[in-house]
């Protein structure tokens, strides 16, 4: 499914003193197949643009009470919101959105928090039971817990009797995951994905991620403020600032403006880094920024350079 | 502090946010004792009146005000209906079985029903022009004479400060995990109160369990500042009375004592 967002404005508490515009006139699109990245600083509106993208916020034309306001005289009008997930209209009222939180399926961030059942298996069927028209018989929902579960890398005979609540942190979020994953949503969306875990678990996390892309889910959106992360894993990212879309690059374009991603707040990768400093020292390297492409590169270059005193570098 | 709901602090700065806390929560008794010493609808109208310059004096829009009544409505209407029902007096306009609507029966119900309103209103000021901090220091200094019995004032006045605090924290957990259960395709609308209440379940473990957690991560917190209580400890922001609460003051005294006067001097209408 394709996405599609176009002049998406979002503002939280809208005319009271906690007034805060999230969303600032939002153009974004993202393909289906992609793994894409949206990253940004703190409060920079990634979590309420994402949360749009199943219906959990919602645009005030697909409310039902919404009346269009007609524009003010003398004023041009504003130009229209679009908001596409295939084929959802999501600024639409009578869009069936049970429907489309099928379809895309919604990791929040710490989705550990949200575990509430006595056993894993209960807690990995929920989404399954909500979602399915009829009911389904215990086979039916062992065997899907027992295929999503395997997918995030645990085993169901061991786990499906245990309470949630006993298992370590890193067992806990792939539960949780697999609870998401469950109903084989065609868009998975993932908000801070690995936030609070340790490197290793990090490395595992993107890792599953990968393999649910691979196998099981079409598109994967990840929210991050980790460029190593986008950078290591994305087709392309979008940068959000203030509530708005900064630019919308693959990786390795990206981080050639590493300078103003500086300036936003974001870290670049080692591997920018060091590109730019050696690009201060004349030393182009083209290279795409993960870490083995730019090693390889960096040795190519020192190989064939050798009077630099490239032998060191 | 993300979610504006009935009696959030609401922040903007007026005359009566910067009022001494303790001078409001004085202020606050004696506003609801003249209501209930006010016999006639002069006095009401006079509290309906201070009322009136409170709200505009403290900058806060109408309708929010109006927003905190919305939430007694029934309440006031209810007790309202049955007090017209079963009040008997003597001018009886229509009569049958237990039930009798008189005159006397409606004027009472309206008086009930003003004096809720006005009751209603009144607190909710208090709320949204003070902060739960200050509010928890003016409770707390207000209750120093009872220490001399031994109470834990300082303990009391921490718990009821913190309680105040978590109020927006476990809000905003609640609609976090809400929509993390609407992702998964929870649905907290439809169906009987049965099915209602089962399906809140999904929210209110979660819920809880974070609330535990966050009470033990904030006694660790606690405990890792050496925090041991009440015994010898200063305040942040000390209060104080200004020209302010002087005005205020009088404003309370002379609204009290003028109902007083028209309850004793003023006996029609009612
Ligand atoms: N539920 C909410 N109510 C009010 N304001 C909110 C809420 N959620 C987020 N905000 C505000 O909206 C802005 C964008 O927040 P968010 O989308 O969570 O950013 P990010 O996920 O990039 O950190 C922030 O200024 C934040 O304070
Ligand atoms: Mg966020």
């Amino acid at each position: 499914m394709r996405i599609v967002a176009e002049h998406l404005s979002y503002t939280y508490n809208a005319k009271s003193p906690f007034e805060t515009a999230a969303l600032k006139d939002v153009s974004l699109t993202i393909e289906e197949g992609e793994f894409f990245g949206i990253i940004g600083h703190t409060g920079s509106g990634k979590s309420t643009f994402v949360q749009h993208l199943n219906g959990l916020l919602r645009l005030p034309s697909s409310m039902k009470k919404y009346r269009p306001k007609k524009p003010k005289k003398g004023q041009a009008p504003l130009p229209a919101t679009v908001l596409k997930v295939g084929d959802f209209d999501l600024t639409d009222k009578k869009t069936n959105f049970r429907a489309l939180r099928r379809s895309v399926g919604m990791v929040f961030q710490y989705p550990e928090y949200q575990l509430f059942a006595e056993t894993v298996r209960d807690d990995v069927a929920f989404g399954l039971k909500n979602f399915s028209e009829e009911k389904l018989t215990d086979e039916e929902l062992d065997s899907a817990v027992r295929a999503a579960l395997e997918v995030v890398g645990l085993d169901f005979d061991e786990l499906k009797d245990k309470s949630p609540f006993e298992l370590s942190g890193g067992q806990k979020r792939r539960v949780a995951i697999a609870g998401v994953i469950v109903t084989r949503p065609e868009v998975l969306v993932l908000d801070e994905p690995a936030a609070g875990l340790d490197p290793l678990g990090k490395r595992e996390i993107m890792e599953l991620l990968h393999r649910l892309h691979r196998e099981w889910c079409k598109t994967v959106v990840i929210v991050s403020h980790d460029m190593d992360e986008i950078s290591e894993n994305c087709t392309r990212a979008a940068v959000f600032a203030d509530g708005r879309v900064e630019c919308v690059l693959p990786p390795r374009e990206l981080f050639r403006h590493a300078q103003r991603l500086t300036e936003l707040g974001l870290d670049v990768p080692l591997t920018a880094k060091l590109c730019a400093l050696l690009q201060e020292r004349g030393i182009e390297i083209d290279c795409d920024f993960t870490v083995q492409d730019f090693c390889a590169k960096v040795l190519d270059y020192a190989r064939s350079h050798p009077k630099q005193g490239g032998g060191r570098a | 502090m993300k979610d504006v709901s009935f009696g959030q602090f609401y922040p903007v700065d007026s005359f009566v946010h910067r009022l001494d806390p303790r001078l409001k929560i004085l202020f606050l008794i004696a506003y609801i004792v003249a209501i209930f010493l006010a016999t006639n609808f002069y006095g009401l109208a006079a509290c309906a009146a201070v009322l009136l310059l409170t709200v505009v004096a403290a900058h806060i829009p109408l309708g929010k005000v109006l927003r905190a009544v919305r939430g007694v409505t029934f309440l006031v209407l209810f007790t309202a209906a049955l007090n017209v029902l079963f009040y008997g007096g003597e001018t009886v306009y229509w009569e049958w079985g237990i039930f009798c609507v008189s005159f006397e029966g409606i004027i009472f119900s309206v008086f009930l029903a003003l004096r809720l309103v006005l009751l209603v209103v009144c607190s909710s000021l208090l709320t949204y022009t003070t902060t739960p901090v200050s509010l928890t220091d003016g409770v707390e200094s207000l209750l120093t004479p009872l220490k001399w019995i031994r109470l834990p004032i300082h303990e009391l006045a921490l718990v009821m400060s913190i309680a105040l605090r978590f109020i927006p924290i476990l809000t905003d957990e609640t609609q976090r995990i809400r929509n993390a259960q609407m992702a998964r395709g929870a649905d907290f609308e439809s169906g009987g109160i049965i099915k209602k209440v089962k399906a809140t379940i999904p929210i209110l473990v979660p819920l809880l369990l974070s609330a535990f957690r966050r009470a033990d991560e904030l006694g660790d917190a606690m405990d890792a500042r050496c925090y041991t209580g009440g015994k010898h400890r200063t305040k942040y922001k000390k209060l104080r009375f200004t020209w302010r609460d002087a005005v205020a003051f009088l404003v309370g005294a002379a609204l009290v004592t003028g109902v007083v006067l028209m309850r004793i001097y003023l006996s029609a209408p009612y």
